[in-house]
């Protein structure tokens, strides 16, 4: 059942995705001001997007973990961030292409990026601690405090743009103010949910990989008291 | 809460005695901000107003190295002969071990940066006794940020392979907002700059905020950490 629940959201999302492709790269026009480039928003918003969304997840069962201390909150915990640490990475690539060609470089430490940046690391962080610690309990005990504390830094990467008086390079918000063309509404949200299928799906399958290996793990150390 | 105090208290002057009888990471963490400083020195060959410009840089990343030094023994020194099992069943409050572990961190911290300071003003030639009173403020502020969020780190990471590389590697991007408002406005005080100086009023609060916010994360997550 798990697995024909994988297959369906990754073929459903597959296609979802070519089906968003093709209307991105053949159908829309240039933008005015752009020209093509500007077509990275249909990956680069719903990637940081849907990697917030799994987050968000993530912080839940991270404190889950804590007052529970249930096991599969933890293996949702760390599932869901290494999938959002990849969507954060696509976001953070197709932007600093995108900034290369409208700002002619590839980077620039404005509130925005560094705080997006930040964000990575902390996940990054969170991913390179898990297999240092080698007992179990402890690892999601201190997974779940991290992943809680790096989550504070989320809002801050949201409100970048939007606070009064900084400065940033970084294109203003347009999804709230209606600065997009409704043309692009359609190809936007499919670029959504083609992200959340494919990003679920990968979710499923570390949580798989994640339970199996806490079953190995229990069965070894049964083995060894033996 | 009374008796939380006074465990807190006890925890501070054991780790402060601890650490004046050995002196093993004021003189590890005293040493490295002088050889950090030195290495600065060879890194950029600035005339003076590029060196005002990031003289709060500099004196920050010293801090922030020499920091990661002093709370990374917080923890790491109760493990010979198993006194974190000690510490974490006796009576005392998490919270109470987290404030004392914190207290002491954040006053050998203040001393080293204390004594780094007046070197950094001589070999860089920086004039940092001006706005003294204020400088002081902010190191104080700042220093309570980085030994509260790196006492509750350096729990995390005790029990961690590669201790010593784990704990810069998730507490630098935690307390970059914090050390950027220490730098911008140690910057502003270092170059009497009155436009700059009122451009990082902001960043004091930031730094209040910050220690609030911490002090009152960190207080409160301990004692999930801590029993394990």
């Amino acid at each position: 059942m798990r697995e024909k629940l994988i297959y369906a959201l990754g073929i459903l999302g597959t296609l979802v995705m070519i089906y968003n492709l093709h209307t991105i790269f053949l159908d829309l026009p240039d933008e005015a001001m752009q020209g093509a480039v500007y077509r990275i928003l249909f990956i680069h918003v719903p990637a940081v997007l849907n990697a917030f969304t799994f987050l968000t997840v993530a912080l839940c069962t991270s404190v889950a973990f804590l007052s529970t201390k249930k096991f599969i909150y933890d293996s949702i915990s760390v599932a869901c961030i290494e999938v959002a640490t990849a969507f954060m990475l696509v976001n953070l690539v197709t932007g600093s292409i995108w900034g290369r060609n409208q700002w002619g470089i590839w980077w620039t430490w404005d509130l925005r990026l560094t705080s997006m940046l930040i964000c990575f690391l902390l996940y990054l962080g969170y991913l390179l601690m898990r297999p240092a610690i080698a007992e179990p309990t402890q690892r999601a005990t201190m997974s779940a405090f991290i992943g809680i504390f790096a989550f504070a830094d989320v809002p801050l990467v949201i409100m970048a743009i939007r606070l009064p008086n900084v400065r940033t390079q970084h294109p203003g918000p347009v999804l709230e103010t209606g600065g997009m063309d409704p043309s692009f509404n359609a190809p936007f949200g499919l670029g959504m949910l083609a992200l959340f299928l494919i990003g679920s799906a990968l979710v499923l399958v570390r949580l798989h990989q994640e339970t199996s290996r806490r079953e190995i793990d229990s069965i070894r150390r049964e083995l060894h008291a033996v | 809460m009374r008796s939380g105090l006074i465990a807190a208290l006890a925890i501070a002057r054991k780790d402060l005695r601890t650490e004046i009888r050995t002196k093993e990471s004021l003189t590890a963490s005293l040493s490295f901000s002088l050889v950090i400083l030195v290495l600065f020195s060879f890194a950029f060959d600035l005339g003076r107003e590029e060196l005002y410009a990031i003289s709060g840089g500099l004196l920050w990343l010293v801090y922030s190295f020499a920091g990661a030094l002093i709370v990374n023994r917080s923890f790491a020194r109760e493990l010979p002969n198993d006194c974190l099992d000690v510490l974490v069943s006796s009576p005392a409050p998490g919270w109470s071990i987290c404030l004392g572990k914190t207290v002491a961190a954040f006053l050998l911290l203040v001393t080293v940066e204390l004594i780094t300071l007046p070197f950094f003003g001589l070999f860089y030639n920086i004039a940092w006794w001006h706005s003294a009173g204020t400088l002081l403020l902010v190191i104080l502020l700042a220093t309570w940020g980085i030994a509260v969020i790196g006492v509750s780190f350096s729990a995390v990471t005790v029990n961690v392979r590669l201790r010593e590389l784990m704990l810069p590697v998730l507490l630098y991007p935690i307390l970059i907002p914090l050390l950027v408002g220490a730098i911008g406005i140690t910057t502003a005080l270092f170059s009497e700059d009155p436009q700059m100086l009122s451009a990082n009023g902001i960043s004091l609060q930031l730094l209040i905020v910050f220690d609030i916010m911490y002090t009152a994360l960190s207080l409160y997550m301990i004692e999930f950490i801590l029993i394990v």
